[in-house]
Parts: structure tokens; sequence; C-alpha cells
């Protein structure tokens, strides 16, 4: 099967104060459509910077990049917005809504930048509110909302464009643990019924262990990349 | 992204920003308004004051004979009796002027029934009434035919008529006396209003210049010539040509002074109409001043509301917005403001124009073309000074936006 991502020999330096710091090492790294990913790692192990350049967000120093077997490494900043726009769906620690709109107004955003005629980005934003179970808070604002449900909210404006890959940035960083649960049980539903690839960055075990395969990041490599069963409920 | 789809993000964004969006616009609300409201009032104000110098004749010249010497006192300007109603007939046959009118003046007593009133008897052609732009109220004019036979029919100005009918009795019909010769009264001028150095202009009785010059003063000269040119421009050629004919007529050598004058009322006509346009400017340059003021307002809102909304712009590039969607969205949105502002504040000029006619009761013109430099103005504005936060914003990097603080 053709792996949604494939990174080889990627390196990330990063200029601070004059010096220079390594912040990813040479990764080797597959990604195949289905998987439902868990990097972990402490902080400052480079896993974000990861998960920032498999998204797009930021450039690698060096190395290769195949995104859907098409190599992304040399794009112009239009090319990438597209591409991030139709193949990525994003979920952040802090939710990111834009604030003072409804729930299904910043779940049709990215379809307003797809050009999405207004009929349509309606009702495909409805589904995807119905498929995390939170159709019923179309007109609310997000400060009427829990964490939990503005983060639903975030994972449906994930869905709106059908990526190939959603990157989940610390989901749960920001929720109690009840309503953290919910949300992992929701990745992990959308990765079992729907076949949604999704790659998460969290530094909890209790997280990662929703995930199918587990890649451990320390000082910009991978030291462990192994399957595992689902060991959370 | 199509233009309406960016429109209806803007609007979104300054809605959900809804006091700091109308506080914005105020500064380009007051100073459209501004603009709007000096403009009309300075056109109005140069509007009524050309009106003013046109009633006195802007195409006016006047013809007046030379001083004279006797004994070696020199008479004013008028003094001599150089001037015919023949050099007016030649006159009036150069290219360039409309028409000629003799004057007769001459100071008299005039009688109606037991009241009297000393005023100024003029004696004129049938052309007066066009050449000093003055209208009868009631009645005729003078006509040719008056003139060739000396006819003894007179016009009142406003003033005579007053004073020598004040119970309110049409004059028309009616006989009066002017120096103890009968004339008939066949019609009344429109008031004129008070004449530049404030004499008074209705205070006049009109006869033909031939029956003034038979019946009242007893000469075959007169004392000047009104010359109307045909348009403004055309004064100082015709003022030439006039010069040229008379001394000819007059047979003037070169050394020999002119023993006429030709004036006209242009240089004051000028001069009115220069201040007028310089007072105008000047307003509406104070008033530009206000607009600019207003832009840097919405360009001081705009910066900090890139700031303020770095992680929302880092979001939105993170979900597919190019750096182009994003420099539009911002432009879209100060262009907005400033255009919104500018439509407000035209209806608020417009509004404050026609109260300030009302209660100061002065003249205004609201200007179409200061309307639509406003609009324009108000617009560019919006994009020169949206054009550097728009810029900024469009520049960050995603991941920088995204984890700004």
């Amino acid at each position: 099967m053709q792996p949604v991502v494939e990174v080889r020999a990627l390196e990330k330096i990063y200029a601070l104060d004059g010096q220079s710091i390594l912040a990813l090492a040479g990764i080797d790294v597959e990604i195949v459509p289905g998987e439902f990913v868990a990097v972990i790692g402490p902080s400052a192990s480079g896993k974000s910077t990861f998960m920032h350049i498999v998204g797009m967000l930021d450039v690698p120093t060096t190395g290769r990049y195949l995104l859907e077997g098409r190599d992304v490494s040399e794009l112009d900043g239009d090319a990438r917005a597209d591409i991030r726009n139709r193949r990525f769906g994003f979920v952040f620690q802090s939710y990111n809504l834009l604030p003072r709109t409804s729930a299904l107004e910043n779940v049709e955003l990215p379809m307003v930048y797809a050009g999405v005629p207004e009929a349509r980005r309606r009702s495909i934003a409805l589904e995807k509110m119905e498929m995390v179970g939170i159709a019923q808070l179309r007109d609310h604002y997000p400060n009427q909302m829990s964490g939990g449900q503005q983060q639903r909210v975030a994972i449906a404006r994930a869905l709106v464009n059908d990526p190939g890959l959603i990157l989940a940035d610390e989901p749960t960083g920001a929720l109690d643990s009840k309503s953290a649960d919910e949300v992992m049980r929701l990745f992990a539903d959308l990765n079992e019924k729907n076949g949604i690839t999704i790659m998460l960055v969290t530094h909890e075990p209790d997280v990662a262990a929703f995930a199918k395969r587990l890649v451990t990041f320390r000082d910009g490599r991978v030291v462990s990349d192994a399957q595992q069963t689902r060991t959370a409920a | 992204m199509n233009a309406r789809a960016t429109m209806a993000l803007a609007m979104r964004a300054l809605l959900r920003n809804r006091s700091r969006s109308l506080l914005t616009m105020l500064g380009v609300i007051i100073g459209v308004a501004a603009v709007i409201v000096t403009v009309a009032i300075g056109a109005g104000a140069r509007a009524s004051v050309q009106q003013r110098i046109a009633s006195l004749g802007s195409n006016l010249l006047i013809v007046q004979p030379g001083s004279v010497t006797a004994g070696g006192a020199r008479s004013g300007a008028g003094g001599a009796s150089t001037l015919t109603a023949q050099d007016g007939m030649a006159v009036a046959a150069l290219p360039g002027v409309a028409a000629v009118t003799p004057t007769v003046t001459v100071r008299a007593q005039a009688v109606a029934g037991n009241q009297n009133w000393q005023t100024l008897v003029n004696g004129v052609a049938p052309t007066y009434t066009f050449v000093r732009s003055w209208p009868l109220a009631s009645g005729r004019f003078i006509s040719q035919d008056d003139v060739a036979r000396a006819a003894k029919v007179a016009v009142l100005g406003q003033t005579v008529v007053q004073n020598l009918f004040p119970n309110g009795a049409s004059p028309l019909g009616q006989n009066i006396l002017i120096s103890g010769v009968p004339f008939t009264v066949v019609g009344t001028l429109t008031p004129m209003g008070q004449s530049g150095p404030g004499q008074d202009q209705d205070d006049t009785i009109l006869v033909p210049y031939t029956s003034a010059m038979e019946r009242l003063t007893g000469q075959t000269t007169v004392s000047a010539l009104d010359v109307s040119a045909t348009n403004s421009t055309q004064v100082t050629a015709v003022q030439t040509e006039i010069t040229t004919l008379l001394e000819q007529r007059h047979r003037i050598v070169a050394p020999q002074p002119d023993d006429f004058q030709v004036r006209n009322l242009q240089s004051v006509a000028a001069a009115a109409s220069s201040t007028g346009a310089v007072m105008e400017f000047l307003l509406a340059g104070v008033a530009a001043v206000s607009l600019i003021v207003g832009g840097i307002g919405i360009m001081n809102i705009m910066l900090v509301s890139v700031t303020e909304r770095t992680r929302e712009i880092g979001l939105r590039m993170a979900l597919g917005a190019r750096a182009k969607t994003i420099l539009r969205q911002f432009l879209t949105e100060a262009v907005m403001l400033s255009t919104a502002g500018g439509a407000i504040g035209i209806c608020v000029g417009i509004a404050g124009t026609v109260l300030v006619s009302l209660l100061a009761k002065w003249a205004t013109v609201i200007p179409l073309s200061g309307i639509l430099a406003s609009v324009a103005f108000s617009a560019l504005v919006g994009i020169f000074f949206g054009y550097y936060p728009a810029r900024k914003a469009s520049l960050l990097s995603p991941i920088d936006a995204l984890r700004f603080e």
C-alpha cells in the first residue's frame, strides 16, 4: 500500500540566539492509510517539530518528504497552503476556534478556502458534526461550549475536506480526564469505523494507549517504533 | 477564493468587533462629513458672490467722458461733454459688443399728486434692461419709438415707486412731473438692491435718453455709454476696440490724452471669485487633514487587530488560506471600514449641510464632485493605510503565528 507520509533522513536545524539547534537528526518514518500513530516523547524531543513538518506548517532543513507518493519538499507557500487545505486536518491543544463565530461556521472554514459553494459547505459540515456527535451545537459560540465540545467542533473541522491524514497536537492537553477520554474514544472510533488515518502527538502514555502504533522520539531521533494492541478501553 | 467569499469573511470579522469597527469608522465619518460641509459652504458662498457680481453685470463696460481743464483746474472724470449718442451707435457696431445704451444722468425733483421725491433720472435706450440685466416688474419698457419721438414716458425704480405712491396704488398710467415736465409712467423695475459701494440702485427713474437730453438737460451729449460685451472673456478685447474707435472718432493723436475712459467690473469680479476659491480650497484642505487622521486611525486599529489576531491568522493559514488570501482579507476589512465610514460620512455631511443652510441661512451647494472625491479618497485611505498591516499579517509564518502568545 502506498504510504500517506514517507520521510527519509529528515533533519531540522533551528538558529536560536546565534546557536544552531538540531531539532530533528535524521528521521525515517512511513505512515500508511488506516494507521493510528501516537508520537510520544519528552518535551524538546522533536515530536512537535516532526508534526509541523509533516503537516507542511514548517519546512525541513534537509531530507525527503513524500506525501501520497509526491515529493513536496520544494513546494512554494501557495502550493503548501493548498495541500494543508485539502490533505490534512489539524486538531490543536487549544482548539483554535474562531471566537464569536458559530460552531457550524467554524466547521465550514476550511471549505471556504477550498472554494466549496455555500449550500454544499453547510451539508458537509452538518454531516461531519453529526459524525462527531455535536450536530445539536451548530449555532453555539465557542464561549458557550465546554472544552470537550469545542475539541469535537475542531475535529469536525479537521474532517470536512476528507483529509488523507488527521494531525492532532496534544488534543487532550487542555481537557479534564473525562473529556479527554471521550475525545480519545472519538479518535479511536474514527480510525476504527471510518478508516481515518491519524497521527497524534502527546507526552501522556494514557493518551498514547489509544493508538495502534507508538513512535517514541528522544533528542530528535526515533528511539522506538512499534505496533501495539490498543490498551485503552 | 472569490471576491464575494473574501468580502463575506471580512464582513464577519468586522461584525465580530462591532463597537471597535464603529469607532474606527468614526474618524473617516467625521473627515468625509467635514469635507462635504465645508466644500458645500465654500461653493455656496462663491456662487452667491458670483451671482451678485453677475447682477452688476460682469460683461459690463462703462465709457465715461474724460476730465476737462478750465483755467488750470481739472474737472473729475465725466466732467467733459464729449460723448454723444452717435458714439454709442458706433460702439454698438463693434464685434464682441452685444448691446449699448447711452445714459444721460440728471438729478431732478419728481412729483406725483401730493408726493415729491428727489431722485436720479437716467435717460436710456431700450437696450438698458439687457445691458444691466435688470428685468421689469410691471408694465413695459422704453421702446425704440419712444426714443425716436423723445416721448414723455418713464419707468420707475422700486424706491421711487414707494416714495411717490406710498399707498400701494399702481403707478402704471399715472402722470408724474420731473423737473416740472409731465411724464407718463409705463413700467416699473424689479428691486435690484444696493450697488457695490452702497448706493441704492432702485432710487431711479428711467426715461428715453432723447427725452432726457431735450427736456431735462438741454444738452446734446450723454453722461456715459453702458456697453455689454457678448461674453465676459471678451471684455478686455472690447475695451481696446472701444478705445481705438473713440480715439478715431474724437480725432485724438498719440501724445494727446483721451477725452474719455473705459472701465469694466471684471477686475472686481475676478478678485471676489478668487478670494472665494482660496477660501474653499483652504476649508477643503483642513477637512482633508481630518480625513488623513481618520486613515491613520484605521491603520492603527488594523495593526492592533493583526497582532491580536495572530493566532487566528496562523489557524487560517493552517486550514489552507494562502498568504494572498490573508492579505486580501485584511485589506478588504480596511477598505470596508473606510468606505462604509465614507458612505455614512456622506449622509452626515449632506444632513449637516442642509442643517447649516436652514439654521444659518447660508447658501450652500453640495458639489457632486466633492462627494465622488471623498468616496474615492476614503477608499484610497483604506487601501493605503490598510496595506501595511495586511501585508504584515500575510508575511507571518503559519507555525510562528500559531505559537504566538
